[in-house]
Formats: structure tokens, C-alpha cells, sequence
């Protein structure tokens, strides 16, 4: 399918070009894939968090009606494990599962019941281990893994068991003393991307040992490198396509089907569907690590910032996945978007037997902002300052250094974004009594509203965007300009839902000139890796990826005349790794270029009920240059959604490491009744080094959102609410 | 087993396994993958069609049940060419980025407005939240309702 161009240029309004598809329900998914022939795939999961495998008898199974293959790790011809930045996690379990739900066996059936049925009949001895679930004990108990998976890759080699990773971010004199020290220990659920789009596919063998894999992800060629070496075969004969992507929000960077499927197509030598229903989509990808923050800020009377110390605790469960990256992310972004002299911060991540924790929006840079914007207002409330007045006193600027030794050279206007977002009006107080459905609580409040409280609450955050330390992170982009002057790009950019499909064709239509361009499918088989659709980084590396190809086509042409077809790739600015023992950066950044926003958020509780209402938010967002507005209105009203989620309702709970609420009856996500209206002000401030000025804009909203509705809640209880989400037992009783 | 049914105003059959729900069937039996199938427990509102005209989730109802009944899916609002009046509002409003819960979405709307021509606020809000969105935070879906109401 190819998709023609929408009108619109860079910086237009532009309508989506899959957006009529989308709502007529011809775009198809992942999961509406067919093929004739196709089998069912279905996997049999572990029951336990932990567990040693005594034995499997796949006899029963294997006789089970309509059933074609029942595959286990020895049908597994070439690597028996994978992981996105580290081999650590087993195709399918070998003598041991370490997570609720990992990978023990595959079926393949003629319908998708039948697989479950015969998955049901797969005997698998366990022998129960007792669970690592505690993540302050990791540290001191039996190594969940025999290899030191992340050692020997530049990180300190911390001899400790079960450590992911351990960074310390040392910078001047931690211990310098201030006016006033405040403290505090917070802590955060486990969040799910709770994407819609259940992770799904389709895999095609080719009849000459080779399978094309159809599948909703966001790093088509990264997911190729992992696949085909598992499958014992050359990456050339693994072409990853990208089908429609029902959301992703970091859920997608690691593999969930897309091995398992290609193992029973080529096995059975037939086309192999793979969905999974809701509750395997909770065991089938990584979630957001949960953390504990003990934090102490030092400000000087005046409220300058004198010391930050901070150290977190990550839980990245069983496997790797991109945790030494959260784990760096987390540290380099503890102290705000503020200028501090002398800080000293730890940031661990450690293995457990939790559920896998890897990317989801934001990236490390939530759980440190919930932390530290609740030092500063404490740091307000012992000064006797405007909690805004302490934060604009404290703003970064270019020019300031970071913790890591990195002076910021790009944009951040951090002042202009706390002034714009603290400009913006209030919504005066509804009067009492009311419609229930404007009550904490909704059409659940029984009361008359005596117990209503009101609260405002402020925060600002900060994040990274693109990849950081050194990783080569480029984009590819392939032009053919025909004689016509029409022209077709080839670009392998995910597009889960965030819009870069209209990024890339804007981006095409204004360096040709010509509306008369269309985008190839997205697929590994005709163009270079584009990177991942995550990190921020998207917008900006395919737009300067196309611009490059654009470019590069049209002085093609003018040299030799007639039809060209030409690839480029683009590269942001080199960054350098963090030293090991000092957290510095080696060169001059470790970062390429950041953003930042700032929130008001008005919250009503109930202090009688626990219940608890978001009235309205106000937020101004650092954008660089808006590609397409209408866009980056829809990413920022997104992004506080899943924010304010985390703030509210959203946690995987766990017994022994097993999930117990995998389900949207008991995984809550905002509603259209809990969501309130968003005011949204686009700072535009271009970034230098960015192909138009652009900057990424998923994660901010969500990066401070969380911070800003309890903020919001702390002001209505005068409670310290130092855990996310807040609970009803936390606001009831004042 | 054999049903027949009316789906988007054409006579269908279809062979189905007993314990298959009407989304199954939809989907995999009768070329409509339109409907979603994000929980497959009536809790994100993705399957939503239109039973002898009523709002409903496809996934909490057997393809047993729809036998000798009317089915409107997504598919069948607009025509080819022709987008339905809500689906164009969805788009153009921005109200879709993923878009899994969109095809849900935009039935729930035509349903909503069929009751309620000039919905209040309040009103959508409710009429929608059964309706999970995981990418917009509903501003631009709100948005589109009221556009398409006008």
C-alpha cells in the first residue's frame, strides 16, 4: 500500500494521510492480517515468577486436533536468546523461567482455540524457586542469571549480583551545605503502555527458507538483527514489514511474536497469525520501572539550588531489555531542569523476578521528575517562595552546565515555558451542589459535594532527545525522482500513531517542491534502518534523513538528467559515554539536544470519598518547530493523559512477581471522564542542530504530567503523597 | 454451526464454532476487520457495531446470538469515496492517531448523535467513556464530536 501526499508543508496544519482508513476501517492492523492458509499461533506461558523446568511432555499436545507444530527452545535452530541491547532472555525458556509469563512453548493450529485447547494439554513440570521480588534485596541474593549480561559494555562492572546497572553522577561538592535542606522518599508503580493494538502478525515463509514478517513495531531493522540469528539465518533472508501499529509508547522496542511466529512458519511451511488478547499483551511486553527515590535538596536563602542528592532504586525485572539506558536517564535527569552547582546521584537498576521493565515514555525522566518537583515545592514551602518564583530562580539556560558535566549548546528556554504555563488563567470554582458527573469520582460520588476540595498544583520537567552516550543513532532515507518530476520515498520510520507518515511527506513536499509524492511501505527490504520511533527522536531524524535524500536527489538529477534514485543517511551530533566512576561525560555531551515543559494542573478530592478529580490543565511545551501543529497539540494532550494516569490510577499490581489485575476491568486508563481539557501553548524556540528547528514532543507532557496533578493533590489535602499512583486511603480522613 | 445475519445491509452467512463471539466472526469469518479487538471484554469499547440498531460491544456477544439479526459495523457507515459525515469530522479535527480506537469511536459518536443531535459537554463525556483511547486524551475526539454534531 502506498499512500499519497496530503497537502501541506512543513509548519501547515495538515489533515493525517491515513486518517480516512483509520476511521472506515480499512487500515489494517497488525492483527487483520490474512493469508491463505494461515495457521494460528498461540504460546503457553509460565505460571510462576520463578521456576526451574523439570520436564515438558508435548505428547498430548502434539495429537490435539487441528494442531501443526508444537515448538520448545530445542526447535529453536540457531541463538537461543535475545534482548534489544543484551542476549539475556531465552527465545523460549531453556531450564528456568524468571517472569510471570515468559515463553515456554508454541503452538500452531488450523484455529486459534484449537491452539489454545492443545496449549492446555503441553505437561510442564516445574519445580518452584522462591521469587526475587523485593528490589532493595537483589543486591544481596542469588544471581537470577549466570552471565554478567551488561558487564564488559563501558557501565561500571559492579560485582554485586543482580545489578543491571549502577551509574553515580558525582558533580563538584555534594556535601556543600545551604540555608535549608529538604527531604523525602518517593515511590512508583508499575506503569503499562496499555497500548490498544495488541501485540500481533503475521509471518510468511518465502519457500526458499527465508519469511517475511509482517508486525506492528517501532524499529523495523533492529527487530530484524534480533530475529534472524535466532532463526539461524542470514539477516537478508528475514524482511521485517511494518503492518498498522495500534499505539506503542515504548511497549514496542523489544520483540514479542515476531520470533515465535517466523518459528512456526517456517516449521509448518505455512503463513502463522500471532495475536495476543489483552491479558497476554500485560505479560507480553515491558512495562515502566518501578522506582524508589530517597532525594535531599540544599538551597541557599535565596533559593538558589546548592546540592542535590539523590539515589534510585529501579526494578527492571527478569531481563534486561533497555533498562541501562532508563537507568542513565533516570540519573541525568534528577535534578530537573535546574541549575545545580554540586550534586551526587545514584541511580540502580537491578534483576528481580517482577515483570520485564524496559522503554515507555519518558524513559526514566518520570520517575526522577515526580521526585524532584516534589522536593522543590518542599523546598518552596521551608523558604516561604512562590513555588514558580523558586523554579524561574533556578531555571536552566544555555550556556549552564548539567550534572554530567555537559554544558547545554542548543535550545532550552525553561524560564519562557514556567512564565507561560504560570500565565495561563484559572477556571474559576464550580458552585456547590452540581451535576455529579463534575464531582470527584464521577456519577460514583453519592454525595452533595461537602467533602470537595480544591487544589493547584505546578510542576516543570525535562528529557533527552535521541539516543545519548555514544550510541551511533542514525536515520535512513531513499529517494526516486522520476523524469515526471513525481517522487517516491522510502523511509523504515514506524508510524505508530504519532504521525511521522505526514512528517516525512511534508518534509518531501517542501525540499522537491512537488505535491506529487508517495511513500513505499516501510519495510526492511528496500532501505536502511531509520532507528527506532521512540527517545523523542523521530520527527526530527526523519525529517533531516528525507531533507538529506531530498536534497541529495534533486543535485543528482541536475548533474546527470533523467530518472534518480538516491539514499542518505543522517546522523545528529556525536555523543560521548559517561565515565564510569565520576557520571561525567567523556567528551563534550552525552546528550544531543533537549526539551521541556511546564504544567498548572487544577485537581478536586473528595477527602471524604478518596476520590479525585482533574478539572483542568494548563501546560506550555519547549517544541522547536512545530512540523505539523495539529500534531504536536494531539502528542501533548496524549502524553498528560498517560501521565496523569500514572498519577491516578495506573499500576500493575503484583503477589509473588504474578500479575493479578491483567485486564482492563482491573488496569485502569483514563476515560473520557476522567480526562480534562488540556490548554496547550507551543513555545517555538528552533534547535540549531535540528533539520527545521524541530524537536520531539511525546515525552514532555508525560514526563511532567504525573509530577503536576500531584502537585495539584498535595495542595487540596496539604497531604505528602509521596507514591504514585495515589490511592483513595491516601486523601480520605483529613 | 451456520448463521445468517444482515451485516451493513447485505444477507451473510457464516460458519462458526459455537464458542466464537460476533468480533471473530466479523473479523475472521466475514472479511470485516474494522471492529477492534483491543480487551475482548467489553471494556474498551474498540468492537463497537450497531445490533438491531443498539450500541454494543461485538466481543461480548456470540456469533450465535447475531443469527437472523441486523449488524452495522464501521465498514458500513460511509461509502466508497464517500466518508460518513463523523468519520470525516474524526479526521479532520485530529482525533486520530493510532486509530485503533477510532472505527469503536466514530460508531459510539453515530450512535450518540442519532439520540442527542446537539450533545452538551457533559453528554459526550459520558456518552464516550466507555470508550478507551490510549493516544489523544480525548480533546480532539471531543472536539470532533461537536464538529460533526454541527
Amino acid at each position: 500500500m502506498s499512500t499519497t501526499l496530503p497537502l501541506g508543508r512543513v509548519g501547515e496544519r495538515v489533515k493525517r494521510v491515513d486518517g480516512i482508513p483509520k476511521t472506515n476501517g480499512e487500515f489494517a492492523y497488525s492483527s487483520d492480517l490474512f493469508a491463505a492458509g494461515m495457521l494460528w499461533g498461540h504460546t503457553l506461558r509460565s505460571p510462576h515468577s520463578h521456576a526451574r523446568i523439570v520436564e515438558i511432555d508435548l505428547a498430548d499436545a502434539l495429537t490435539s486436533p487441528g494442531v501443526h507444530a508444537v515448538l520448545t527452545h530445542e526447535d529453536v535452530p540457531g541463538q537461543k536468546r535475545y534482548g534489544l541491547e543484551f542476549p539475556d532472555q531465552p527465545v523460549l525458556a531453556l531450564d528456568r523461567v524468571r517472569y510471570f509469563g515468559e515463553p515456554v512453548a508454541l503452538i500452531a493450529a488450523e484455529h486459534p482455540e484449537q491452539a489454545r485447547r492443545a496449549a492446555e494439554r503441553i505437561r510442564v513440570a516445574y519445580e518452584p524457586l522462591e521469587p526475587l521480588v523485593d528490589p532493595e534485596r537483589a543486591l544481596e541474593q542469588e544471581p537470577l542469571h549466570d552471565e554478567r549480561w551488561t558487564h564488559g559494555h563501558g557501565y561500571r562492572d559492579d560485582p554485586r549480583p543482580n545489578v543491571v546497572r549502577h551509574l553515580v553522577i558525582r558533580h563538584g561538592d555534594p556535601d556543600a551545605e545551604g540555608a535549608v535542606s529538604v527531604s523525602g522518599v518517593y515511590e512508583l508503580g508499575i506503569q503499562d503502555q496499555a497500548f490498544l493494538g495488541p501485540e500481533s502478525g503475521l509471518a510468511v515463509p518465502d519457500g526458499e527458507g527465508g519469511v517475511d514478517i509482517y508486525v506492528a513495531t517501532q524499529w523495523l531493522h533492529v527487530d530484524r538483527d534480533q530475529v534472524a540469528p535466532c532463526l539461524g539465518l542470514p539477516p537478508e533472508r528475514v524482511r521485517i514489514h511494518l503492518a498498522g501499529v495500534g499505539g506503542a509508547f515504548g511497549g514496542r522496542e523489544d520483540l514479542s511474536m515476531q520470533i515465535h511466529s517466523a518459528l512456526l512458519a517456517l516449521h509448518t511451511e505455512r503463513p502463522v497469525k500471532m495475536v495476543y488478547n489483552r491479558e497476554e499483551s500485560f505479560v507480553g511486553h515491558v512495562h515502566r520501572h518501578p522506582a524508589r527515590i530517597w532525594a535531599e535538596h540544599r538551597a541557599d536563602a535565596d533559593g538558589r539550588l546548592v546540592s542535590v542528592r539523590m539515589r534510585i532504586l529501579l526494578d527492571g525485572g527478569a531481563y534486561a531489555s533497555s533498562s541501562t539506558a532508563v537507568t542513565s536517564n533516570a540519573a541525568s535527569f534528577a535534578c530537573g531542569p535546574y541549575a545545580v552547582a554540586n550534586a551526587l546521584i545514584e541511580s540502580t537498576c537491578v534483576y528481580s523476578n517482577n515483570p520485564p521493565c524496559g522503554a515507555m515514555r519518558g524513559f526514566g525522566a518520570v520517575q526522577t521528575c515526580f521526585a524532584s518537583e516534589a522536593q522543590m515545592d518542599k523546598l518552596a514551602d521551608a523558604l516561604g517562595l512562590d513555588p514558580v518564583e523558586l523554579r524561574l530562580r533556578n531555571a536552566l539556560a544555555p550556556g549552564d552546565v548539567l550534572p554530567t558535566g555537559q554544558r547545554i549548546d542548543g535550545s532550552l528556554p525553561v524560564a519562557e515555558v514556567i512564565r507561560r504555563a504560570a500565565a495561563l488563567p484559572v477556571p474559576e470554582l464550580e458552585p456547590l451542589p452540581r451535576e455529579a458527573i463534575r464531582l470527584p469520582g464521577g456519577a460514583g460520588n453519592t454525595t452533595r459535594g461537602e467533602g470537595v476540595r480544591r487544589g493547584v498544583g505546578f510542576a516543570v520537567g525535562f528529557k533527552n532527545i535521541a539516543y545519548s552516550e555514544g550510541f551511533d543513532d542514525y536515520c535512513a532515507a531513499r529517494v526516486r525522482l522520476r523524469e515526471d518530476g513525481s517522487a517516491e520515498v522510502h523511509c523504515a520510520a514506524a508510524e505508530v500513531g504519532q504521525g511521522v507518515t505526514n512528517v516525512i511527506l511534508q518534509v518531501a513536499r517542501t525540499e522537491l517542491a512537488t505535491d506529487d509524492v508517495v511513500l513505499a511501505p516501510h519495510t526492511t527490504a528496500s532501505v536502511d534502518s531509520s532507528g527506532s520511533a521512540s527517545a523523542s527522536r523521530m520527527t526530527w531524524m526523519a525529517a533531516g534523513a528525507v531533507q538529506l535524500a531530498c536534497r541529495a536527489a534533486l543535485e543528482e538529477r541536475e548533474r546527470t538528467g533523467g530518472e534518480v534514485d538516491v539514499e542518505r543517511i543522517y546522523r545528529h551530533v556525536r555523543t560521548s559515554p559517561l565515565d564510569p566512576e565520576t557520571g561525567q561525560t567523556t567528551g563534550e555531551r552525552s546528550h544531543v539536544a533537549f526539551a521541556c515543559a511546564a504544567m498548572r494542573v487544577v485537581a478536586e478530592v473528595d477527602v471524604e470519598l478518596g476520590l479525585t478529580r482533574v478539572v483542568w490543565i494548563g501546560t506550555a511545551q519547549d517544541v522547536g518547530a512545530a512540523v505539523n501543529p495539529q500534531a504536536v497539540e494531539g502528542q501533548i494532550e496524549g502524553g498528560t493523559a498517560q501521565g496523569l494516569g500514572l498519577a491516578l490510577m495506573e499500576e500493575i499490581q503484583t503477589q509473588g512477581g504474578l500479575i493479578t489485575n491483567a485486564s482492563f476491568t482491573d488496569y485502569l486508563i483514563p476515560t473520557a471522564l476522567d480526562m480534562p481539557p488540556v490548554e496547550s501553548v507551543l513555545i517555538e524556540d528552533p534547535e540549531p542542530s535540528a533539520p527545521y528547528g524541530v524537536k520531539g514532543v511525546g515525552e514532555p507532557p508525560t514526563v511532567v504530567s504525573t509530577a503536576a496533578v500531584v502537585a495539584a493533590l498535595r495542595d487540596a489535602t496539604g497531604r505528602e503523597l509521596t507514591r504514585v499512583p495515589v490511592r483513595p486511603d491516601d486523601i480520605v480522613g483529613l | 454451526m451456520k448463521i445468517e445475519l444482515t451485516v451493513n445491509g447485505e444477507q451473510r452467512e457464516a460458519d462458526v464454532w459455537e464458542g466464537e463471539s460476533l468480533l471473530f466472526a466479523l473479523r475472521e469469518k466475514l472479511g470485516l476487520p474494522g471492529s477492534k479487538n483491543a480487551c475482548e471484554q467489553g471494556e474498551c469499547g474498540s468492537c463497537s457495531v450497531l445490533l438491531d440498531g443498539t450500541l454494543v460491544c461485538a466481543c461480548l456477544v456470540l456469533a450465535a446470538q447475531a443469527d437472523g439479526h441486523d449488524v452495522v459495523t464501521v465498514e458500513g457507515l460511509g461509502a466508497t469515496g464517500e466518508p460518513h459525515p463523523v468519520q470525516e469530522a474524526f479526521v479532520e479535527a485530529g482525533a486520530v492517531q493510532c486509530g485503533f480506537c477510532t472505527p469503536g469511536l466514530v460508531v459510539a459518536t453515530v450512535d450518540l448523535l442519532a439520540h442527542s443531535p446537539q450533545p452538551s459537554e457533559d453528554e459526550i463525556r459520558e456518552a464516550l467513556s466507555g470508550n478507551l483511547c490510549r493516544c489523544t486524551g480525548y480533546a480532539k475526539i471531543f472536539d470532533a464530536v461537536r464538529l460533526a454534531a454541527q
